[in-house]
């Protein structure tokens, strides 16, 4: 389900194959050679002037590194990682049961599905105008929509994890007499985790793209969105240099995540990959 | 112990695929006697194992385990099945595994605990409670499935083709351990097997069922001496004699005319 697995594993043989460590190693190596040349080639073509809009790779890294130190910056990025973070786990709370109940009675899931499938595709973005008029102050909106939005990969991942527990496996445990109750605490739940999990993990991606859409359309309110309408209303080599950093925060605020709930995930569920 | 009285089972009545899996099967099965159910593949016996469970409602007739009509799973009853890799648990440690059907037994923490390892110790795995699943052989899960059925002291051990999954020599292994378990604990087992040569070795009586819908069409007492040795009861005349017979019942097929 996860596609970060690494290619060596399917079905070589043991024999040549590097020790993990080194095979990580050199994955590690591979990765900074790519972000280098990136940077290389940013750099050359910046200062070639074939861009002349865009300000040299050094020059934005120097100010990213500045923005770090800039409270103005801090305060901002503070403020779309606090709703973020309260964002995920509401979404948690609301649709791990909504997926499990649509998984586990067919009757609901089908009654729902219509609804769900229209619903589904609506941008999320598109919902900003609705949530400010719904949720006030627009720190409620955010955090709302936020909610919404990481709710739908949690809920179709729960439903789907759900449905392809093992049947055996819920039988063995209605065999010593449990009740439904305790095969969908037990069993279900236990075995759908990873699926759920994984739902998380894309939606802590989307409690950002939420968040930071609607910093930006609301403006004057704080956050990264907020931080970059400002910088680019600016002018000049500047306003760029500051809209170049934002966006580079914000990818390894991104990546930061992501690194760390997929070493989580490894680590939770080992059974799985044995 | 049980009583099974003209059980039928049809998957799907009316539909297009409709199956009959089985018909009118009566049996009777005393306590503290070891059944082994033989029959030809998809004859409807992994249906007859679910019935007396009360994992499936059958279309007619009634099961009975200690008097007591079979609605739900009854109480005092545990299943090992074929699949260990699917019936085990794999986000559970070895230990949980075995503790974790004791809660319906009303026992804490620690009385579920003790009682594990006990179980594992009497089949072999004292070492591996707090191993994963997927750390151990085949055969080493099937007996913590084992294990776990037993730590739960049912009177009423029903075992769905339990051997199936594992190779020959470990086959073997296995098939002693439930002879020597059931000579602890005192319970009734039904096994359920397609290989006949098992079921001689290890019943006390086997019941041959015929093809689907299943009903009873041979019912032999087998009486080797105990205890039972994969060589020497192997090459006793009685036990090359029943394999025959229940061979012959399988297939289908009448004894040859004797030859003078």
């Amino acid at each position: 389900m996860t596609a970060e697995t690494t290619p060596a594993r399917a079905g070589q043989p043991n024999q040549g194959r590097p020790s993990p460590s080194r095979a990580r190693r050199g994955k590690l190596l591979r990765h900074a050679v790519g972000v280098a040349a990136f940077l290389l080639v940013w750099e050359l073509a910046a200062r070639a002037g074939l861009l002349p809009w865009l300000p040299a790779a050094s020059a934005s890294l120097a100010r990213v590194a500045e923005l770090a130190f800039d409270p103005a910056f801090a305060g901002d990025l503070l403020s779309t990682l606090t709703a973020a973070a309260a964002g995920l786990p509401l979404a948690v709370l609301v649709a791990v049961p909504i997926g499990l109940l649509l998984g586990t009675v067919p009757a609901v899931e089908e009654t729902t599905r219509a609804i769900v499938e229209f619903l589904r595709p609506i941008p999320s973005v598109a919902l900003i105008p609705l949530a400010l008029f719904f949720f006030q102050p627009e720190i409620n909106a955010k955090v709302a929509l936020i909610v919404y939005a990481a709710s739908w990969p949690i809920l179709i991942n729960t439903l789907y994890g759900v449905r392809d527990v093992d049947p055996v496996a819920t039988e063995t445990l209605r065999s010593f007499g449990f009740g439904s109750a305790a095969v969908i605490w037990r069993v279900s739940l236990p075995s759908a985790a990873p699926f759920i999990y994984t739902g998380i993990r894309l939606a802590a991606s989307i409690t950002l793209i939420l968040a930071i859409s609607v910093e930006y359309f609301v403006g004057g309110s704080g956050g990264i969105g907020a931080f970059l309408i400002q910088a680019s209303t600016g002018i000049g080599a500047d306003a760029m240099l500051d809209v170049i950093a934002t966006l580079v925060w914000a990818g390894l605020v991104g990546l930061a995540v992501n690194v760390l709930l997929l070493r989580a995930e490894r680590r939770l569920f080992r059974w799985r990959h044995a | 112990m049980l009583e099974i009285d003209n059980l039928t089972h049809v998957y799907g009545p009316g539909s297009p695929n409709e199956h009959h899996a089985i018909d009118g099967l009566k049996l009777s099965v005393a306590a503290g006697e070891l059944l082994c159910v033989v029959g030809p593949s998809g004859c409807g016996k992994s249906t007859l194992l679910r019935s007396i469970a009360g994992l499936i409602k059958p279309t007619g007739g009634e099961i009975r385990v200690d008097g007591k009509l079979v609605r739900q799973t009854p109480d005092n009853l545990a299943v090992v099945f074929q699949d260990y890799s699917r019936s085990l648990f794999p986000w559970m440690s070895v230990a949980d595994n075995v503790a974790l059907p004791l809660r319906r037994r009303g026992m804490d923490k620690r009385q579920r605990r003790e009682a594990a390892q006990e179980a594992l110790e009497s089949v072999g795995l004292a070492e591996a409670g707090r191993k994963y699943p997927f750390q151990l052989s085949g055969g080493m899960q099937q007996r913590v499935a084992i294990a776990r059925a037993l730590a739960y002291r049912p009177s009423l051990m029903l075992m769905d083709e339990p051997f199936g999954s594992v190779d020959a020599q470990t086959r073997e292994d296995l098939e002693d351990l439930v002879l020597k378990v059931r000579g602890h604990h005192r319970m009734t087992i039904v096994l359920i097997t397609h290989d006949i040569d098992e079921s001689v070795y290890v019943g006390d009586r086997v019941v041959v069922l015929s093809k689907a819908p299943a009903h009873v069409v041979g019912d032999l007492k087998v009486d080797l001496p105990a205890p039972r040795d994969q060589i020497t009861t192997r090459e006793h005349p009685d036990f090359v004699r029943l394999r025959g017979e229940v061979g012959r019942l399988v297939r289908g097929v009448d004894a040859p005319a004797a030859t003078a």
